[in-house]
């Protein structure tokens, strides 16, 4: 009983992260600008690995497997958002711009 | 189960292949590699589950850890280049 | 059904290369070299080949990427105009291109379990490895004791690479070395980037610690390893600057790794020798020849791990401090 509580959760879960990471695919896909499609693409950095592993972790157990599924879910989401930022400050630096947007007067390019 | 979430990963992969080949800019492509590296962190969790062997967990851990290098490497690259060449410098591809 | 999805993978393989070869912006093809490694990484995950998915990921998708936009930072971003007579390269790659497809009609269906290689090569090592070396991972009883010849080719080849590169790049240098006028100054000043990546360092050298002598029992192995530990270092010099970065492995102690990797591995070989045996004997490395196995299996996995990463980084530090390295 317990069991099958457990793998309809798990399908659950993996079925959204399933959904997120394609909805995330398409959006980096059909934005229209660099800063966002990053946005699109965050997408599949955060919820998705989150659902994902979660799913796997409740058919793993309680084992040395959850615990490397863990530190794997934590390294994605410490790394994640640290390279959108990173990508956009160097986006920045070399001058590319969102589209409607202007610098404002007097302020550097940092 | 687990074939739905690998099926919707790998398509996902393609999609931002795609963005690799298309985008207008390098920011585009830098950020079509990144996708591409957190996807396949995920895609190799969930394989390994299909495989039932648990043991080839490492790869998807030893990847998290690194793939961010890549992007950092990027800035790194557009930051030394501002510094080795001073204002002017356009940028955009 | 995983049929399917290697196909895909190898689709989408093609595809990149494609448009590798068709792009003349160098960046471009740097960013999409390092999408063809990862490709490939997951098709030989899906073939079963967890070694090798693993060196190719650390290898080729993290540190090769991070090589070759140093390399990139010293010449220029498009590729230069071709030049005449491609008619001929034309010709003979299409020639080539035949005979290998002609040569695969030979080779037994994929999985035939009545290949040559199944019904000779794979069992005798798979007994053998249970009675003389007695360790899980099969891949590394095959690599690092039953051809231990041909892993010590590959170290002398990776040594030879690094000390190509420091004579093409490095500069002799027989005074003390100081600190550099012009070199880069890191990810310093981007707050966000440089403290998570910092958080990051610890764990990637344990992991890589971890590879290294986990190797025996999962995938793993000195090559895998190198490459981890070689990235952490990388990546600490891209957020903190060249200068400290060489501080903490000085250019004395990059090159005596190389060097002392190779000399680990010959040593273990020269060794076997001196007990009594042959070259590269390791059953006499301890009264049980078991764990004698066991023991030289492990010394030539450091061996490796050491050169790898010494080339990895002298390869980095050549090409990032613009050739006065």
């Amino acid at each position: 009983m317990l069991e099958t509580l457990l793998d309809i959760l798990s399908w659950l879960l993996l079925s959204a992260g399933g959904l997120f990471v394609f909805v995330g695919g398409v959006g980096a896909l059909r934005m229209p600008d660099l800063y966002t499609r990053m946005h699109a693409a965050s997408v599949t950095d955060s919820i998705a690995p989150i659902l994902i592993i979660a799913g796997i972790m409740l058919q793993a157990g309680l084992s040395l497997a959850s615990i490397k599924l863990a530190a794997i879910l934590l390294f994605l989401l410490l790394t994640g958002p640290t390279a959108s930022n990173a990508l956009a400050s160097a986006a920045l630096l070399a001058g590319h711009f969102p589209e409607h947007a202007k610098p404002l007067d007097g302020e550097s390019k940092q | 189960m687990y074939y739905a979430v690998s099926f919707a990963l790998i398509v996902t992969m393609a999609l931002a292949l795609v963005r690799a080949v298309l985008g207008p800019s390098v920011y585009d492509r830098v950020l079509a590699v990144n996708m591409l590296g957190t996807k396949t962190v995920l895609l190799l969790s969930v394989i390994t589950f299909l495989f039932g062997r648990p043991d080839f967990l490492d790869l998807a851990l030893a990847y998290s850890l690194i793939n961010f290098i890549g992007v950092l490497a990027v800035l790194e690259f557009f930051r030394s280049r501002a510094q080795h060449a001073g204002p002017g410098d356009d940028g955009k591809r | 059904m995983i049929v399917v999805f290697d196909v895909f993978l190898l689709t989408l393989l093609l595809i990149t290369a494609f448009a590798i070869v068709q792009t003349p912006n160098l960046f471009v093809a740097v960013m999409l070299t390092g999408i063809f490694s990862l490709l490939l990484a997951s098709n030989f995950f899906l073939l079963d080949a967890a070694d090798v998915a693993l060196t190719e990921a650390a290898v080729g998708a993290g540190i090769s990427t991070v090589l070759f936009l140093g390399a990139l930072a010293l010449t220029a971003e498009r590729e230069a105009a071709p030049s005449s007579n491609r008619a001929i390269a034309l010709l003979a790659v299409s020639v080539t291109v035949v005979a290998i497809i002609y040569a695969t009609f030979d080779k037994p269906r994929f999985a035939d379990p009545g290949a040559p290689v199944h019904q000779h090569v794979a069992p005798w090592y798979l007994e053998k490895t249970r009675e003389a070396v007695d360790i899980p991972n099969v891949v590394t009883a095959v690599l690092g004791s039953f051809r231990g010849y041909d892993t010590l080719g590959e170290v002398f080849v990776v040594y030879t690479a690094g000390i190509g590169v420091l004579f093409l790049l490095g500069k002799n240098t027989s005074r003390r070395q100081d600190d550099l006028d012009d070199a880069p100054l890191g990810l310093r000043h981007y707050l966000i980037p440089r403290m998570v990546g910092r958080m990051l360092i610890p764990f990637i050298l344990l992991f890589g610690l971890y590879v290294q002598f986990h190797g025996e029992y999962g995938p793993g192995g000195g090559f895998q390893a190198g490459a981890l530990v070689a990235a952490a270092i990388i990546l600490y010099a891209l957020l903190e600057g060249e200068n400290r970065a060489l501080r903490v492995l000085p250019r004395g102690l990059l090159k005596g790794l190389i060097a002392g990797g190779a000399l680990l591995y010959g040593a273990v070989g020269v060794v076997g020798m001196l007990l009594g045996g042959k070259f590269l004997d390791y059953s006499l490395l301890s009264s049980n020849p078991v764990q004698g196995q066991q023991i030289g299996i492990l010394l030539i996995e450091a061996g490796v791990g050491i050169t790898v990463t010494g080339v990895l980084l002298s390869i980095f530090h050549a090409f990032a401090t613009r050739g006065k390295f």
